[in-house]
Parts: structure tokens; C-alpha cells; sequence
């Protein structure tokens, strides 16, 4: 399947999605309320896209930027970037654990470091770092982080204890 | 983390009579590494297993975003400390790719020596780590004899034994060792006569057999679902050789074959690391006579800048497929990275596939998983 057949299948399922092919692999941007459809339709025929091998999350100051990374395994040559961007003051979006399984802890990484709620996910909790009763008692990071919120890998997480900074 | 009052609390409020709420980790002997699993059992049957991680998490990927990018390689020796020549060279591999620097061919030969070798060091370290956790002692010590000559090799070429950082963007930091090719072809000639002991003394033994054949079978549809490569998924009959599939540095003209087995249980993971470590030395033979002469290092500027956009780069470390991700703004420094190590999504599948078992045979299961836990934790 060549770009331009990928592209054309695509369109018929989100018009509104935008294509974007400066990068080494076809990535594809559509709205949050658009993620889960669309990536239900690329792990189903004709796509078969069943390899999540890479979600993640990039904080862009103005929004989060949720990255899916995604292959197929019966056919390795094609490769997708599936990009969504959720608002950075609520994110909130569709989990995708229910059709690739490797999400659910990639998404309760991305919940922890990024914030990102993610809806229908089976069980949303801390995975990496304490809960947030741990957090609670450590008031010193608590007071500078208070109003942003407990989100280390935001770009705007201040760390008065560890240096994560040089 | 997990809190031991919760802990006690959590059991008498599980319900039925007989449910029992057991601890491994953080401190264990057969988790290698700070892992803790709260597992809850029936009995003897393993009803759930809940990963608690964190125990060693430095937080590498907010660390990178403040060191550039000749800096940044350095962290990536910590994450996977058996495979850090080829964590390393992932980087390289990004940074070259992002930059277009063209690396020598001799830097490349070696390269890809280093890393077959750093292969074969973590296989042995596995088989030895893993046989103890099934209670046989001995293959500890045979495998730690091999495995030591490949350590020497490494402290002959780059001075240390774990955490390498010799492989930079554009080539080698320095030239090999003048002994390098008669220590490696020493190390080889030992090893085929060697690697008879272990089919002897693990392979064919029948309490071995006993112990991981059945046990803890991960099928194909899963291992794809969650995420799972290497050994791991190769054994389930996956095919997902990053080598094969996007070859890098020499992988492209030597010769060796995937080796995929399909039962996917726990002995089929073994079978397949003892494989690869002869297909390693495959890989070895043929390169090791041929490396050719010239630079070590290609030209690269000394501040180095990647272009504004996202670089991806793939390798298959010794447990699967590791993916760095970087998001660049066009400074010195990655805006954001983001390490895809394979024993994270490994580890996810421990819950799937050890559900329904009985407790003895986690063992069995967890070791031949492959788990590194500074890899998942990062």
C-alpha cells in the first residue's frame, strides 16, 4: 500500500484528518473525539495496523500532543505516526487498550507523567511513581507544583528536591 | 508505592476464604532487580499479578531533555546495562540518521561485532540467572566462564565492563584494541566448544524440561496485542528481527537466520536465546576477518543540531525491539524523548500469560521473560 493509497483510504474514514509526510513515516493528526474510530478501523482490514509498538504523549506548552506509533505485523513496511491533540487544561481522551493490549500501561504512564485521563481505560492508577496520598505528604514539591499540578513530564514541572535540570 | 498497612487491609477485604495476598519484591532473588509484584492467589493458583514499579526510576527521559545530543547517549548505558553497546548505538543510529553523517565502514563492522557480542554476554547471564532461579546452581558458574571473556573484550576496547559508552554519533569514540580480533576469535573457538554444555546440562535435562515446558504459553495473537518482541515473541512465532526487518549498520550483508519457535511457552523462550547466541556467533565469523581498514569516526560538527521535526530509530537489543523517539525543536537539545524499551511492554504481558498458574511456575515464566528492571522502570 503506497502513501497515496493510505491517504485516500483515510479520508474516507475521518475527512477531516491531516496528513503530514515530512517525517520518515505518514502521520496522520485527526481530532480526540476521532482517535477511537480511526484506530479501530486501521487495526481492522484492509490496514491490519496490530502492532502498537510506541504511545506516548509530548507536552507543546499550548496542548498535549498523544503519539501512537503503529505497524503491521504481516506487513512490516508500512509504518503510521496516529497523532491527537487534547486540550492541555482538561486531557481527556478514548483509551485504546481494549484494541491493542499493550496501551493499558503505556497509558497509565502517560497518565502519571502527562495527566491524561483516559476514558473506558480498565484501570487507571499510578504505575511508575507513589499514588497520590504519597505525593500529598511531600509538601515542598506539592507547594510549587499546586497550581499546575503533579505532572513530571509537563514542561513546566518544577522539581525543588531531585535535579532534573542542568 | 504499595503500603504495607493497604496491603494487610486489602486481604480481608478481598472476600472469598482462602485468597491470599503475597508480596515478591522488591527485594528478591528472582526478580533481578528491584520489581515488586503483589500477587493474589487461590491456594497455590495465581489469581493476579499487579506490577509496582518505580523502585529504580531516575526519570531518563526528562533528564535527556536538559543534555545534548553527544550527552544524552551516556543516560541510555543505564537503562538496559546488558545491552548498553546497543543502546548506544541506537542513538548514534538516530542522531546519524537525523544529521546524515556518514559513518565509516570500518566503524560500522565493528559496531555490529560489539553489539553480537554484548548479545551473546547478556544470553549467558540470562541462562545463568535463569537456571539458578529453577534451583540448578551449576549453570550459573558455566556461563559466567564464557561470559567473562566477553567482559575482558570489552574492558580491553572501551576500559569498562557494564556501562560501555564507546559508540558515538558518527562511529567509535577510538580505535579497537590491537588484540581485539585474536581475543574475539579465542572467545569464539571456546565458546562453540562450550555451548555442548549447556544443551547437556539445561537442554536435555529432564526436571528443566518438566519445569518450563507448558508453562506461562503466550500465542502469537497475544504477544502482537501487547506489544511484545525479542526472544519473548519470537518464541510464540512471531517474526520481529529488527536486524531483518530494518537492518542497520552491517546487519544488511552478513548472513543469519531469525530463529523463531511456535509452542510459546517458557522452554521455547529458552530454546530461542540459545539459538540466537549460535547465531550470533555466525554473525561474528563472518565479520571478524573482514573489518576494514580506514577512520573509526566520520566527520560531525562538534555542536550537534537536529533539524526542527521527529526522528525515530529502532534496534533489536538481546530482549526485543528498542524504539527511541525524539522530538526536536532545532536546539542542541531534544524537546522530548521517549525510550520504547522492550521489557516494559514485556513485562505488561506477566499478568496475561502467569494468570491461572500455579505460584512455582512463576518463576519459570518471569525468568525466561527476560526482565531488566532499570530497563522498564527508566
Amino acid at each position: 500500500m503506497t502513501n497515496e493509497a493510505i491517504k485516500e483510504y483515510i479520508t474516507t474514514i475521518a475527512p477531516e484528518a491531516i496528513f503530514d509526510e515530512t517525517g520518515e513515516w505518514l502521520t496522520i493528526t485527526v481530532e480526540s473525539n476521532q482517535l477511537k474510530p480511526m484506530a479501530t478501523a486501521l487495526n481492522e482490514q484492509p490496514m491490519q495496523m496490530d502492532f502498537l509498538f510506541c504511545l506516548t504523549c509530548v507536552d507543546y506548552k499550548t496542548h498535549l500532543t498523544m503519539v501512537y506509533h503503529l505497524t503491521a505485523t504481516t506487513n512490516r513496511i508500512i509504518n503510521l505516526v496516529l497523532k491527537a491533540n487534547v486540550d492541555r487544561a482538561n486531557p481527556t481522551i478514548e483509551t485504546v487498550s481494549a484494541i491493542w493490549r499493550t496501551a493499558e500501561f503505556h497509558e497509565r504512564e502517560v497518565f502519571e507523567m502527562f495527566g491524561v485521563q483516559f476514558l473506558n481505560h480498565p484501570d487507571l492508577r499510578n504505575l511508575i511513581l507513589e499514588d497520590e496520598t504519597a505525593i500529598a505528604v511531600d509538601e515542598k514539591k506539592e507547594s510549587v507544583n499546586e497550581q499546575k499540578g503533579y505532572w513530571p513530564l509537563r514542561k513546566d514541572f518544577e522539581d525543588p528536591i531531585n535535579m532534573i535540570k542542568l | 508505592m504499595y503500603n504495607q498497612t493497604e496491603i494487610i487491609k486489602d486481604t480481608t477485604e478481598l472476600g472469598p476464604e482462602g485468597e491470599l495476598v503475597i508480596n515478591i519484591g522488591p527485594q528478591h532473588p528472582a526478580t533481578h532487580g528491584v520489581l515488586h509484584l503483589v500477587v493474589t492467589l487461590n491456594g497455590e493458583t495465581i489469581k493476579k499479578i499487579e506490577p509496582h514499579l518505580g523502585y529504580i526510576h531516575r526519570s531518563i527521559e526528562k533528564m535527556c531533555e536538559s543534555l545534548t545530543y553527544r550527552q544524552f547517549i551516556y543516560v541510555t548505558s543505564r537503562m538496559d546495562y546488558l545491552s548498553s553497546h546497543i543502546n548506544n548505538t541506537a542513538c548514534a543510529l538516530l542522531i546519524e540518521k537525523g544529521l546524515q553523517i556518514e559513518v565509516p565502514e570500518r566503524a560500522k563492522v565493528v559496531r555490529t561485532i560489539l553489539n553480537e557480542l554484548t548479545r551473546i554476554a547478556s544470553h549467558e547471564l540470562w541462562i545463568g540467572a535463569m537456571a539458578m532461579d529453577l534451583g540448578a546452581f551449576t549453570p550459573f558458574f558455566y556461563a559466567f566462564r564464557e561470559r567473562e571473556m566477553i567482559t575482558d573484550i570489552m574492558e580491553d576496547t572501551c576500559g569498562a565492563r557494564l556501562t560501555m559508552n564507546y559508540i558515538v554519533p558518527g562511529g567509535l569514540m577510538y580505535d579497537i584494541h590491537p588484540d581485539f580480533q585474536t581475543k574475539v576469535k579465542a572467545f569464539v573457538k571456546q565458546f562453540k566448544e562450550k555451548v555442548t554444555e549447556y544443551e547437556d546440562l539445561v537442554t536435555g535435562n529432564i526436571i528443566f524440561q518438566s519445569r518450563t515446558k507448558g508453562v506461562g504459553v503466550l500465542t502469537a495473537q497475544d504477544a502482537i496485542s501487547y506489544g511484545c518482541t525479542g526472544p519473548v515473541a519470537r518464541a510464540s512465532g512471531v517474526s520481529c528481527d529488527m536486524r531483518k526487518i530494518a537492518p542497520y549498520d552491517a546487519y544488511d550483508r552478513v548472513e543469519f537466520d531469525e530463529v523463531i519457535e511456535t509452542t510459546g511457552d517458557s522452554f521455547a523462550r529458552y530454546i530461542v536465546r540459545v539459538k540466537e547466541m549460535n547465531q550470533s556467533i555466525r554473525i561474528i565469523e563472518q565479520l571478524i576477518d573482514n573489518i576494514p581498514e580506514g577512520e573509526f569516526v566520520g566527520k560531525t560538527k562538534n555542536v550537534l543540531k537536529l533539524a526542527k521535526g521527529e526522528f525515530y530509530q529502532r534496534v533489536e537489543t538481546a530482549r526485543g525491539e528498542l524504539g527511541i523517539y525524539i522530538v526536536s525543536e532545532g536546539a542542541t537539545t531534544p524537546y522530548r524523548i521517549k525510550f520504547r524499551s522492550p521489557g516494559f511492554s514485556n513485562l505488561s504481558v506477566l499478568n496475561h500469560i502467569a494468570k491461572g498458574s500455579k505460584i512455582g511456575d512463576l518463576m519459570a515464566t518471569m525468568g525466561t521473560l527476560d526482565l531488566v528492571i532499570p530497563d522498564i522502570d527508566r
